[in-house]
C-alpha cells in the first residue's frame, strides 16, 4: 500500500505501471477525481484544500487496511493533493490491483467513498461571491454507509 | 490535565487561532463534557460549538464519538465535516 498526501501532482500511468510485475494481478481500477469550475450554482476560480497532517495519512490507511480486509487487493495507491488548485486540476488517485475485476471495482469504490467522509480534507472554493468552504454531503455519507454490513463479492 | 486542541478550516478560520494547550477544570474528562467547557467561553465559541452545529472531533488523530474519554496529553482535533476527495 502506498499513501501520499502532497502539493503535487501526479501520474496516474505512471502509478498505475508501478503496481505491475506482479503475475497474480489480472485488473487494476483506477479512479482520479478533478477540480470542476462550477459547485452548488456559482463558478469556481481556484480552490484551496487543506487537511490535518499526520491524521490524514492514517485515516487514508486505515481505509485502504479495511478495503484489504475485505476484498483481495494486490497492490493499492492512493495520493490525495492539498494546498491551491484550478479547476481542471487532478485532486485525488486511486488505484487498486486485483486478481479479478469485481474486488479491483469495488474496493477502488469503497475507498473513495470512506475517503470522501472519514479523511480529514477541507475544500474552500473561490468563487465571484467570494470564498468559501464546500459544505459536506448527504449524498456523501449515504454512498459511505451502503458498504456497511454487506459482504464482500464472492468472486 | 492538560490537553492540546486543534481547530481546523472554517472552524479556525472562526475561532482565529489553529489550536492551544488547554488545561482542563476538574471533572472534564469526556469530549462532551470539552465542547461544553468551550461554549461557556461565550461569544464565538459559543456559537461555534452550538448543538446545532456539525462538529466532528477526533482523538489522538482518529475519530471519535461525543461520549469518547479525553485523557491527559491527548490531542484533540474540532473540525467541520470532511469535504476531500
Amino acid at each position: 500500500m502506498a499513501i501520499r498526501v502532497q502539493r503535487e501532482d501526479f501520474d496516474a500511468g505512471a502509478e498505475i505501471r508501478a503496481l505491475g510485475g506482479n503475475p497474480k494481478i489480472g485488473a487494476v481500477a483506477s479512479f482520479i477525481g478533478l477540480v470542476r469550475d462550477e459547485n452548488d450554482g456559482s463558478a469556481v476560480a481556484a480552490m484551496t484544500l487543506e487537511h490535518y497532517p499526520g491524521m490524514t495519512e492514517k485515516a487514508l490507511a486505515g481505509i485502504v487496511a479495511q478495503a484489504e480486509s475485505r476484498w483481495e487487493v494486490l497492490g493499492c495507491t492512493v495520493i490525495h493533493r492539498y494546498g491551491e488548485l484550478k479547476p481542471a486540476d487532478q485532486i485525488v488517485l486511486v488505484v487498486v490491483a486485483s486478481g479479478h475485476r469485481g474486488d479491483a471495482f469495488a474496493a477502488c469504490e469503497f475507498i473513495m467513498d470512506y475517503l470522501k467522509t472519514q479523511a480529514p480534507f477541507w475544500k474552500k472554493e473561490q468563487t465571484p461571491q467570494g470564498a468559501r468552504w464546500v459544505e459536506a454531503r448527504g449524498t456523501d455519507d449515504r454512498a459511505a454507509e451502503r458498504w456497511r454490513g454487506k459482504e464482500p463479492d464472492a468472486a | 490535565m492538560k490537553v492540546k486542541v486543534l481547530y481546523f478550516a472554517g472552524l479556525r478560520e472562526q475561532l482565529g487561532q489553529a489550536g492551544e494547550e488547554l488545561e482542563l477544570p476538574p471533572g472534564v474528562s469526556t469530549l462532551a463534557w470539552l465542547r461544553s467547557h468551550l461554549i461557556s467561553r461565550g461569544g464565538t465559541w459559543q456559537s461555534a460549538f452550538a448543538a446545532t452545529r456539525l462538529v466532528r472531533v477526533a482523538i489522538n488523530q482518529d475519530m471519535a464519538e461525543a461520549t469518547a474519554p479525553v485523557r491527559a496529553g491527548d490531542e484533540v482535533a474540532f473540525f467541520p465535516p470532511v469535504t476531500g476527495g
